[in-house]
C-alpha cells in the first residue's frame, strides 16, 4: 500500500478552494496555488525516482480489496508523464504572473489551472477505467473554464467548438466503459486485461477497442478528428494554450498507451495497422496544414496534431520499443511545445499580434528571445544534440526494426517540414527587417523569457543525458505491455482473477 | 426486455446525431442531452448479466440471492448523470453568452 498516491489529488484540490476562498487577498492565494504546484513537482520527481528503483506502487481506495474498488496505479509511464504535467504547470504559472491581461487577474483564473492539473494527475495514476472517465471529465470541466474565461467573442466560438467536440468523444469513453462492462463485469484495468484475454469475444472486443480509439483519438487530436483543435487553441490568451498544449492532447494518447497496452492488447496487435496509417495521415494533414497560416499560434497549433502522429505511431507499432520511444517522444514535444507557445506568446505580448506579416526584426531587438526559439525550433525539428533528435530517432529505430519502412519514411520526411515550417516563423518574426519601427515596442520581460527558456534548456539537458533517459523510457515501455506484472502489482501474486476467487470463498 | 431497451437506445442516438448535425446552437444541445440519455440506458441495460452471469454477491452461504440487480450500473448511471448535469449547466450558459456575442443561434454565423 503507498496511500502517498492520493496526495497530488489532495493537495491541487486544497490549494485550489483555499486560492479561491483568499480571492481579495491575492498574495495570499498566489502563494497557495505556488505551493501546491511546488508540491505536485516534487512530489512527482520523488515518485518516478520511486518507480524506477522499485517498481510499480499501488494504492487501493478506502482500502477495498482490488479488483472490487479503485486503485491507483503509479508505474514508470504515469509517473513520468505525473512529473512532466507538473513541470509545465510551474512554468505556465510563473509565464501567466508575468504577462499582465485582464484573464491573469481574474481570480479563478489560478484556481482554474489546478484543477487541471489535479484532473491530469487523476488520469495519469488511476488504475480503473470509469475513474479515468471521472479524471476526464474533471480536466474538461477546468480547461472549459480556461478556454472561455475572458469571453471574448472568438473565444466563446472557439470554446463551444471545443466543448461539443470534447463532450462527443466523453461519450464515446462512457459507452465503451458500459460496454466493456457488460462484457467482462468488472472496471479495474489489470482485471480487465485478464479477462479480456481469456473472453475471446473477437467481434465485441474490436467494437469496443474502435469505441476508445474514437474517444481518446478525438481528444488526442488524431486525423481526422483534430480539425476543433487549430479552430479553438489560439483564442486563449498565450499561457492558457501552453498548458494545453502541453497536456490536453497528451492525456489522451496517454490514455490511448494505458488502455491498449494493458486493457486490450489483443486488439492492439489487430488494429496496430490502422493506427499506424492514421498515425501517418495525422503527421501529413498537420505539417501541410502549418504551412497556409500566418500567425504564430496557429501554426504551432498545427504542429501539435502533426507532433501527434509520433506518439501514435509508437503506439501503432505496438511494441515494448515502439511505446518506449513513443513515450520519450511524447515527453519531449511536451516540453518543446510549451516552451515555443511561451516564446511566441512572449513576441505577441509585447508586439501585440502574432500575425507573421506585420512582424519583424525581433533577432536584432531580442536577442535572447530570438536563441532561445532557435534552439526550440531545433529540437522540434529533431536536430541534435536536443531531445527531439533523440526521440524521432528511437521511432525511426523501432519502426525499422519492425519493417514498417513506409510509415518510418513518412516519419523522417514529416521532420524536414517541420522545420521548413518553424523556419518560416523564424525568417518572417526574428530574421526579415521589420516594416514599422521595432524600437517604439516594449522590452520582453524576463518574466515572459525565463520560463520557456528553462524548458528549451530542459530539451537540451534530456538531449545531453539521452543514455540514462532512453534507458528509462525503455523500461516505462516494457511496463506499459507487461499485463501480468501489471495484475501482479494490483491485485497481489496471483493476479486478479485469483484474488476474486478467494475472496468470493 | 432487452429488445425494447435496444430500440430506444437506437432511437435516442439517432435522434441526438440528428439534432447534432442540424445548424441551430439549441439543437446541438438538445443532441447532447439525449445522447447523455442514451448511454445512461445503455450502461443501465449492461447490468442485465446475459454475457458474464450475475453480479458477485452472495449470501452468508454463498449462494446468490434471488432478486438481486447489480448495483454497479447503477452507481455509474448516478456519477454519469450528475457529470452530464454539471456540463450541461456550463453548456447552457457558453451557449447564451455565445449567442449575445454574435447575435445568432447558427453554427454557420460563428467564424471568427
Amino acid at each position: 500500500m503507498a496511500n502517498h498516491l492520493f496526495l497530488p489529488f489532495i493537495v491541487p484540490i486544497f490549494g485550489a478552494a483555499l486560492a479561491v476562498l483568499l480571492g481579495q487577498r491575492r498574495p495570499l492565494a498566489r502563494a497557495a496555488v505556488l505551493a501546491s504546484v511546488l508540491f505536485n513537482v516534487g512530489y512527482g520527481g520523488w515518485l518516478l525516482w520511486l518507480v524506477i528503483s522499485g517498481g510499480r506502487l499501488v494504492a487501493q481506495a478506502s482500502g477495498w480489496p482490488a479488483p472490487f474498488g479503485i486503485s491507483l496505479v503509479a508505474d514508470a509511464l504515469g509517473a513520468t508523464m505525473l512529473l512532466v504535467a507538473a513541470l509545465l504547470m510551474l512554468g505556465t504559472l510563473l509565464y501567466g504572473r508575468a504577462s499582465t491581461g485582464p484573464i491573469y487577474d481574474s481570480p479563478f483564473y489560478e484556481p482554474l489551472l489546478l484543477l487541471l492539473l489535479l484532473g491530469v494527475s487523476g488520469a495519469f495514476l488511476t488504475g480503473d477505467l470509469f475513474n479515468l472517465y471521472v479524471w476526464f471529465e474533471v480536466l474538461l470541466m477546468a480547461s472549459f473554464g480556461l478556454i472561455t474565461l475572458g469571453g471574448t467573442r472568438a473565444q466563446l466560438v472557439g470554446g463551444l467548438k471545443y466543448v461539443v467536440l470534447n463532450l462527443f468523444g466523453s461519450t464515446a469513453f462512457l459507452i465503451g466503459c458500459g460496454l466493456i462492462y457488460g462484457l467482462a463485469g468488472t472496471l479495474n484495468m489489470a482485471h480487465l486485461g485478464e479477462r479480456m484475454a481469456a473472453l475471446r469475444q473477437p467481434g465485441l472486443s474490436t467494437a469496443i477497442a474502435g469505441l476508445f480509439l474514437f474517444a481518446f483519438g478525438s481528444k488526442a487530436a488524431i486525423a481526422p478528428l483534430f480539425f476543433w483543435l487549430p479552430d479553438s487553441y489560439h483564442t486563449p490568451p498565450p499561457a492558457v494554450t501552453a498548458i494545453f498544449s502541453g497536456l490536453m492532447t497528451k492525456v489522451g494518447v496517454y490514455a490511448l498507451y494505458r488502455v491498449f497496452g494493458i486493457v486490450l492488447p489483443g486488439e492492439l496487435a489487430l488494429i496496430a495497422p490502422l493506427i499506424l496509417a492514421l498515425a501517418g495521415v495525422t503527421m501529413v494533414v498537420g505539417v501541410i496544414g502549418a504551412m497556409a497560416q500566418m500567425n504564430i499560434r496557429r501554426i504551432l497549433s498545427f504542429h501539435i496534431v502533426s507532433q501527434i502522429g509520433y506518439s501514435i505511431m509508437g503506439l501503432g507499432l505496438a511494441s515494448a520499443a515502439g511505446l518506449a520511444a513513443g513515450l520519450l517522444f511524447t515527453t519531449h514535444v511536451m516540453i518543446v511545445k510549451a516552451a515555443l507557445f511561451f516564446l511566441g506568446g512572449a513576441v505577441e505580448q509585447v508586439a501585440g499580434t502574432g500575425d507573421l506579416k506585420k512582424l519583424g526584426g525581433m533577432a536584432r531587438r531580442e536577442p535572447a528571445l530570438a536563441t532561445f526559439w532557435f534552439l526550440g525550433i531545433l529540437s522540434l525539428a529533431g536536430i541534435p544534440p536536443m531531445s527531439g533528435f533523440f526521440g524521432k530517432l528511437a521511432l525511426l529505430q523501432a519502426g525499422v526494426a519492425q519493417g514498417q519502412l513506409l510509415i518510418t519514411g513518412v516519419a523522417a520526411g514529416v521532420s524536414l517540414l517541420t522545420f521548413f515550417s518553424m523556419l518560416k516563423i523564424w525568417n518572417e518574426v526574428f530574421w526579415k527587417k521589420s516594416y514599422e519601427d521595432m524600437s517604439k515596442l516594449p522590452r520582453v520581460p524576463l518574466g515572459l523569457l525565463l520560463p520557456g527558456a528553462l524548458l528549451v534548456l530542459l530539451s537540451l539537458a534530456i538531449g545531453v543525458g539521452a543514455g540514462p533517459i532512453s534507458a528509462l523510457s525503455a523500461q516505462a515501455g516494457a511496463q506499459a505491455l507487461d499485463l501480468s506484472g501489471y495484475a501482479q502489482a494490483v491485485c497481489g501474486a496471483g493476479g486478479c482473477e485469483a484474488a476474486v476467487s478467494d475472496l468470493m470463498k | 426486455m432487452v429488445l425494447i431497451l435496444a430500440i430506444t437506445i437506437g432511437c435516442l442516438f439517432a435522434g441526438a446525431i440528428y439534432l447534432m448535425l442540424r445548424r441551430s446552437v439549441v439543437k446541438l444541445i438538445l443532441g447532447l442531452l439525449l445522447l447523455s440519455h442514451g448511454v445512461n440506458l445503455l450502461i443501465f441495460t449492461m447490468g442485465d448479466g446475459v454475457r458474464r452471469g450475475a453480479p458477485p454477491i452472495v449470501d452468508d452461504a454463498g449462494l446468490p440471492p434471488a432478486n438481486v440487480a447489480d448495483p454497479l450500473v447503477q452507481a455509474l448511471i448516478l456519477t454519469a448523470i450528475v457529470i452530464s448535469f454539471g456540463i450541461m449547466a456550463f453548456v447552457l450558459a457558453l451557449a447564451y453568452r455565445a449567442n449575445q456575442a454574435v447575435g445568432s443561434d447558427d453554427l454557420d454565423d460563428m467564424i471568427e
